[in-house]
């Protein structure tokens, strides 16, 4: 026989202004299992517990409702008092009085009454169908997987090694350093990429607690929180990493040129290459599309060269597993292709590049010794246009969002341009110019007076070749004029695109992304670094388009979370999970496919007691279920419930309205 | 064909039955813990005045609503029943309310086909942010419900068990 006791609050006038709380105190007491109904002015408060402490042992009450405001602000609160009172607190229920009832049935005091003392007998039904419940404890595995080695996996791994936890670093490239390491120089400080980075890169490699493993992909992800399983593809680099000293002697010899990725395509690498000289590792790898030895069987003149006999022309793709509690994904960005932009002639003109290859130009280790030139002659352009928004914020041609960094990193090209080319002029097209953050707004007053870049507020409208030059025909907004600058070199700051691989790994993580293809946070302002998947983690430009302090900010945050997770020996995880009823299991596996999280597996059992034929049925895996509960809708044979609302409980609310 | 086959159906709606004057209709609201449940709450935040004959059951999530509970409503309380979820995408569960949304299209079928007004039994998405629009679909549902009169008719004790 149940004992309910219940307890209704006044919220101060918030509720008793609107509803005539004696009265549901009243309807309350005729409930049959009701044993004791009580009001009180603030029933959150120290003295509102204690009534219903002492009541749970005066009364020996069985089951508590809560008759107050909403169960998403209280209920944690008044679930504690229970437990205090030595009571399973998954015995409470609430009934949300304040939100549905006097808050919006201010003109109506006998319909939210009545409305009231419906939502208190329905509260009181469910009640007496609760269960004890109690939290679930997770083991964890204490090794954290970083995804992308560039700033914000390398910042993760080191500040999550810092802390003694074990992390594996996977980084799909030859070396570690990511987009960062193709910089030149950072806004708004102009302090070099390089300086600022490969340290960073080298604590990694010789960090006790990271183990890097580059030129590798993540191509598995089974299991849950604290308890996941990944496998790593290790492409095969055909150099053996130990015995290689990394003296580039291969490098040298390899008679194969390839477009080199790290400078953007402008010059070309070997076949056997490290990516660039501060590259961690350094050791270099065969690009197995291009080495004419793996591709005809003929050369082997890095295998004759090395001294040390590194090359290993018959290495395969090789597969490991490592046991991991938590994920950081960082894959980075992309720079969005500008050819739909056909009125400035992508592709046609050789003399229009992108951002980035205009920074690996000025970049001191950069194919041209840092200094810019003309791809099409050589020549140094003394006049520069640089065009903003290209694909950002354009909803027809390009994406819908802005870019974030390129207002920042075109500021700074401009004084790059005059730091490398003291006579030369810039000329910007802009929309608005967007420089919130520290020292940001200072630096783009310093790029205009410092360097005399000419700001043009307008769209561009064409470009075509005049001669040598590129004509550059946009618009003035300010003075509502048409310009046309007369052009040597034309930059243009293309749109930031997530990784192009990120659907896919979000697949494999079980991860959701959006309709650009960045990976979705938990929440957008309170939960930035989490993803709907407990333990996988987000950081830097995978998630949204970042610069670096902010990146390395969220790296920070991803490594706090993942320290906070392995802080204890387990999880404590809610106990509102649903759980199968073996004996009404028919093992039609329905449940199996609507399970947003792979949750339920099937396993064999026997067919009756002692029988030797087996029968399959479901098993959910309390440790990745959520609690939605769409198994328990889809379950043809009632075998499925999920703890907190089950049937019995849903079914008494209804009958009880 | 049309107008023979609406004969055979017997429809349980009564027009002709007059509701008796102090007679209220009773709503059975089931929303979803992530956005329409906490839509609702916001609509009591924002002190947005809606009818008061809606009586709101907090699930996880919009898949957890078994057609056994719409059913089970009509028989026993309710006059008419709102059913809501996230907007379809939006699911704190990724993709529950995919599931809920096709159960309850056939839901709404069968319903039909027994003779129900398609008024009966509603189905919203309500996002967390949506306070004013869950107190409009809470007005909608109640004057839909007001004008088909009371479900009476259908309720198990007018059964011979």
């Amino acid at each position: 026989m149940a004992r309910v006791g219940v307890f209704v609050c006044f919220c101060g006038a918030n509720i008793a202004d609107f509803v005539d709380v004696p009265t549901v105190v009243e309807e309350a007491k005729k409930i049959r299992d009701v044993k004791f109904a009580i009001d009180y002015k603030y029933m959150c408060s120290d003295p509102g517990q204690q009534m219903i402490r002492d009541a749970i042992v005066q009364h020996r009450l069985t089951s508590i409702v809560v008759a107050a405001c909403s169960p998403r602000m209280h209920e944690k609160t008044f679930r504690k008092a229970l437990s205090d009172a030595g009571m399973n607190p998954y015995l409470l229920e609430c009934a949300n009085i304040r939100e549905h009832s006097s808050w919006v049935h201010q003109k109506d005091k006998k319909g939210a009454t009545d409305k009231a003392g419906d939502l208190v007998r329905m509260a009181v039904a469910k009640s007496i169908a609760n269960e004890q419940l109690h939290e679930i404890s997770v083991p964890v595995t204490k090794r954290a997987l970083v995804i992308g080695g560039g700033i914000a996996g390398i910042q993760a791994a080191l500040d999550i090694a810092d802390a003694r936890i074990p992390v594996t670093l996977v980084e799909r490239s030859p070396s570690i350093g990511g987009r960062m390491a193709q910089l030149d120089e950072t806004f708004p400080t102009l302090d070099c990429s390089q300086c600022i980075l490969t340290p960073k890169m080298v604590d990694v490699a010789s960090h006790p607690y990271i183990e890097l493993i580059p030129y590798s992909e993540v191509i598995e992800l089974d299991g849950y929180v604290g308890n996941y399983k990944a496998k790593i593809r290790k492409k095969a680099s055909y150099v053996n990493f130990k015995t290689c000293t990394g003296c580039g002697a291969c490098s040298q010899k390899c008679p194969v040129k390839v477009p080199n990725e790290y400078n953007m395509g402008i010059d070309k690498r070997k076949a056997i290459y490290t990516p660039f000289p501060q590259a961690v590792p350094n050791k270099p790898v065969i690009d197995a599309e291009h080495c004419t030895y793996l591709l005809k069987g003929k050369c082997g003149i890095c295998a004759k060269v090395c001294e040390k006999g590194s090359i290993d022309y018959k290495m395969v793709d090789e597969v490991i597993e490592r046991e991991i509690g938590a994920v950081v994904v960082a894959t980075g960005y992309d720079l969005w292709d500008a050819t739909p932009y056909e009125e400035y002639g992508v592709g046609r003109y050789k003399d229009i590049i992108n951002s980035l290859e205009f920074e690996r130009m000025v970049s001191a280790n950069g194919p041209t010794g840092g200094v810019p030139v003309r791809p099409s002659d050589g020549k140094v352009p003394k006049t520069v246009v640089f065009i903003k928004c290209v694909g950002s914020r354009d909803k027809a041609k390009g994406i819908e969002f802005c870019s974030k960094i390129c207002c920042m990193y075109t500021a700074k090209h401009a004084i790059l341009l005059h730091h490398k080319v003291h006579d030369s002029r810039a000329y910007i097209f802009y929309m608005d110019i967007r420089a919130a953050g520290k020292g940001y707004e200072e630096f783009v007053n310093r790029a205009q007076v410092e360097t005399g870049a000419v700001y043009l507020r307008g769209r561009v409208s064409k470009i075509y070749q005049k001669g040598e030059k590129l004509m550059v025909r946009g618009e003035d907004g300010q003075l509502g004029q048409e310009v046309e600058v007369e052009a040597d070199l034309v930059v243009l700051a293309t749109a930031v695109i997530p990784d192009k691989g990120n659907p896919a790994l979000a697949r494999l993580l079980g991860i959701s992304y959006d309709k650009y293809g960045y990976l979705s946070e938990a929440h957008p302002k309170l939960r930035p670094v989490e993803t709907a998947k407990a333990g996988i983690f987000l950081a830097g430009c995978t998630q949204a388009p970042k610069d670096i302090p902010e990146t390395v900010a969220q790296a920070s945050a991803c490594a706090a979370k993942v320290c906070g997770l392995f802080a204890g020996d387990t999880i404590k995880k809610d106990p509102m999970v649903s759980t199968v009823n073996k004996e009404f299991c028919s093992g039609c596996q329905n449940c199996v496919k609507v399970c947003p999280y792979q949750a339920i597996v099937t396993e064999d059992i026997p067919l009756g007691h002692g029988a030797k034929e087996m029968r399959t049925v479901a098993k959910i895996n309390e440790g990745v279920c959520q609690g939605c509960g769409s198994c328990v809708a889809i379950c043809r044979s009632m075998a499925i419930n999920l703890a907190g609302f089950t049937d019995p409980q849903i079914i008494n609310e209804i009958v009880a309205i | 064909m049309e107008a023979e086959s609406k004969d055979k159906i017997v429809s349980i709606e009564k027009p002709e039955l007059i509701a008796p004057p102090d007679w209220k209709p009773v709503i059975m609201g089931i929303l979803c813990n992530w956005c329409s449940y906490a839509g609702s709450d916001l609509t009591g935040t924002s002190r947005t005045q809606y009818p008061p004959n809606i009586r709101i059951i907090r699930v996880p999530c919009s898949s957890r609503v078994d057609p056994w509970f719409i059913i089970k409503a009509l028989q026993t309380t309710a006059d008419g029943v709102l059913i809501s979820g996230c907007h379809p995408g939006d699911c704190h569960y990724i993709s529950g309310n995919y599931y809920a949304r096709r159960r309850f299209l056939v839901t709404k079928e069968l319903l039909k086909m027994v003779g129900f007004h398609e008024h009966r039994v509603q189905f919203s998405w309500v996002s967390a942010a949506e306070g004013a629009k869950f107190a409009q679909v809470v007005k909608k549902v109640t004057d839909d419900v007001v004008k088909l009169g009371p479900l009476h008719l259908y309720k198990k004790e007018n059964f011979n068990r």
